[in-house]
């Protein structure tokens, strides 16, 4: 589908991520990440940490409470990455060992 | 008399300990024995440190930018003491607390959909949703529905009911002792005083909340020693999963207590001094991590604030201050610090709340560096919640009834006999009728 663009021109190759992954706030990123298959994580984490770098340095150009909604749409996959780093580099799985029924929730983020 | 440590010479030599040999006997008031933990088993116990602790401690409920504004205000659900109360900003800026409770037949007063819930908001006046009784923000009961249907009502005696509430730092404290044994200065002794941090400036805040099947002191435990993360997180962290740590263990650097407070403190951390394999991927990328942001804020450049590193070690990595007996303030060497508290809700649960507090970030690479380091938090709490479940399935079968602690577990040790000193001392008072 090409509609409008919803990523700066330069992260076009990440366009494909933002109907899935750019999300609201840690809480809705972390259940997306435990209702991901490790499959879906990897796409996502093999597509975007490459660019990380590349998409810090695009973003640091605006101060950051006047971000562009494209800009501020690239941030918030950038957050995901975050979020999706950690079953991909260390656990191996979505969810952390041994800690099913343990709860600790974010109630309070600052924007954006 | 107890056997002396055998600690190996490279560990005795990196992180020395007191002339007696070990930090637990540099205190006088400290055993070296096995500690009994039905404390944190017995319901009968709990409801003892309802009483000798909750109720006569000073208890940290929050900070003062949570009520920026003259009538701002929030409340807490203390279960522990069977209380709400109220946190409020008066039209005279001064910051006060109420129990939470109506006058004129007992309901809570200050609650939004769902009674059991904390609320927070801004207000020129409280009033009851059930009779509409009015009270000013200093207490005051102004307005009484039908006042003329009151047989001689004197509104001056019905003001809310006050808790005593002090300040320090921007912390706001409460006691509800009827006369607090001490004040907040005085009971926070010399080396909390000491501490003169400028909290006002980290105002970017994150705030985490756990419902936890575990006692709140087995809970903490595990906040207030440094032998359990090569082990429980060492799968985490790619330093940590180096043999050197796994095999030989991880050395608190500097140990102190004052009065029922406690301090700990450990060498550094903060990234970026290692070769690049000690990192995860993600941490090179957003330079933050467990120690969170690598680089360092305006806090720390020049000297570090007052109070901090009181053993004067060098490679400072952070202070993990408890002050009793449930709230907690780690400082970290680049400059952001994070709050615990531990809210006993029964001998067996405990609400757990972490505060992470930053400066605001300038751009989008400070900002991701402490989401980072916030969301790293969460992966390292979450090993802990899980494994303290368990901890406490453990304690409650009751096969077991004294545990060896170590030197490094020399806080655990210092919280289990303040905790006990308090209610020995509470339980002498009332069989002395006083």
């Amino acid at each position: 589908m090409m509609g409008a663009a919803r990523l700066p021109a330069e992260f076009s190759d990440l366009e494909r991520f933002v109907h899935d992954w750019c999300l609201d706030g840690e809480p809705q990123r972390y259940a997306k990440r435990l209702a991901s298959t490790m499959d879906e994580i990897q796409e996502f984490y093999d597509a975007i940490m490459p660019r990380a770098e590349e998409a810090i340095r695009y973003l640091e150009k605006f101060p950051i409470d006047d971000l562009p909604d494209d800009a501020l749409r690239l941030l918030k996959l950038l957050y995901s990455l975050i979020v999706i780093s950690f079953p991909v580099e260390i656990w191996r799985q979505p969810q952390i060992p041994d800690t099913h029924l343990a709860q600790f929730e974010l109630k309070i983020e600052p924007l954006p | 008399m107890s056997e002396a440590l055998k600690v190996p010479k490279q560990a005795a030599r990196q992180y020395p300990k007191p002339p007696e040999g070990s930090w637990t006997e540099h205190y006088s008031e400290l055993d070296t024995d096995p500690v009994s933990y039905e404390s944190s088993i017995s319901p009968k116990f709990f409801e003892l440190e309802r009483e000798a602790i909750f109720k006569r401690a000073w208890l940290n409920v929050g900070r003062v930018e949570q009520l920026r504004r003259k009538g701002s205000y929030f409340t807490r659900e203390l279960a522990v003491a069977k209380a709400s109360l109220i946190i409020v900003r008066g039209m005279d800026d001064e910051i006060r607390a109420f129990h939470n409770v109506c006058r004129h037949r007992g309901n809570k007063l200050v609650w939004s959909e769902d009674p059991r819930v904390e609320t927070s908001g801004s207000c020129r006046q409280f009033a009851c949703k059930y009779h509409g009784w009015r009270y000013e923000l200093d207490g005051k009961l102004s307005f009484v529905l039908q006042e003329g249907e009151f047989f001689g009502i004197d509104k001056s005696r019905y003001g809310l009911v006050s808790v005593h509430c002090a300040v320090w730092k921007g912390f706001i404290f409460v006691n509800l002792a009827e006369q607090p044994a001490q004040s907040l200065r005085e009971y926070l002794g010399p080396m909390i005083t000491a501490i003169d941090y400028p909290f006002e400036k980290l105002t970017q805040r994150y705030y985490y909340r756990g419902d936890i099947r575990s006692n709140w002191k087995v809970f903490l435990d595990a906040f207030q020693e440094f032998y359990h993360p090569p082990i429980l997180h060492g799968r985490q962290n790619p330093v940590m999963r180096q043999a050197d740590y796994r095999d030989k263990g991880f050395y608190t650097s500097h140990f102190q207590i004052d009065g029922p407070h406690r301090v700990g403190s450990t060498s550094g951390g903060a990234g970026g001094k290692l070769v690049p394999e000690f990192y995860n991927p993600i941490e090179q990328v957003m330079r933050s991590g467990l120690f969170g942001p690598w680089d360092a804020s305006e806090i720390v450049t020049g000297q570090l604030p007052p109070g901090l590193n009181p053993g004067k070690k060098k490679n400072w990595g952070l202070d993990s201050f408890q002050i009793f007996p449930n709230f907690a303030i780690v400082f970290w060497e680049t400059g952001w610090y994070l709050t615990y508290h531990y809210w006993p809700v029964a001998h067996d649960r405990l609400i757990f709340e972490a505060n992470a507090y930053f400066t605001p970030p300038r751009n989008v690479r400070e900002r991701l560096a402490q989401q980072l380091g916030i969301a790293t938090i969460k992966e390292y709490a979450l090993e802990d919640c899980g494994t303290l479940e368990a901890t406490q399935m453990g304690l409650e079968s009751r096969v077991v009834s004294t545990f060896p602690l170590g030197d490094q577990e020399f806080m655990c040790r210092h919280l289990n006999r303040v905790v006990h000193n308090w209610v020995e001392d509470y339980q002498r008072k009332q069989a002395e009728g006083r």
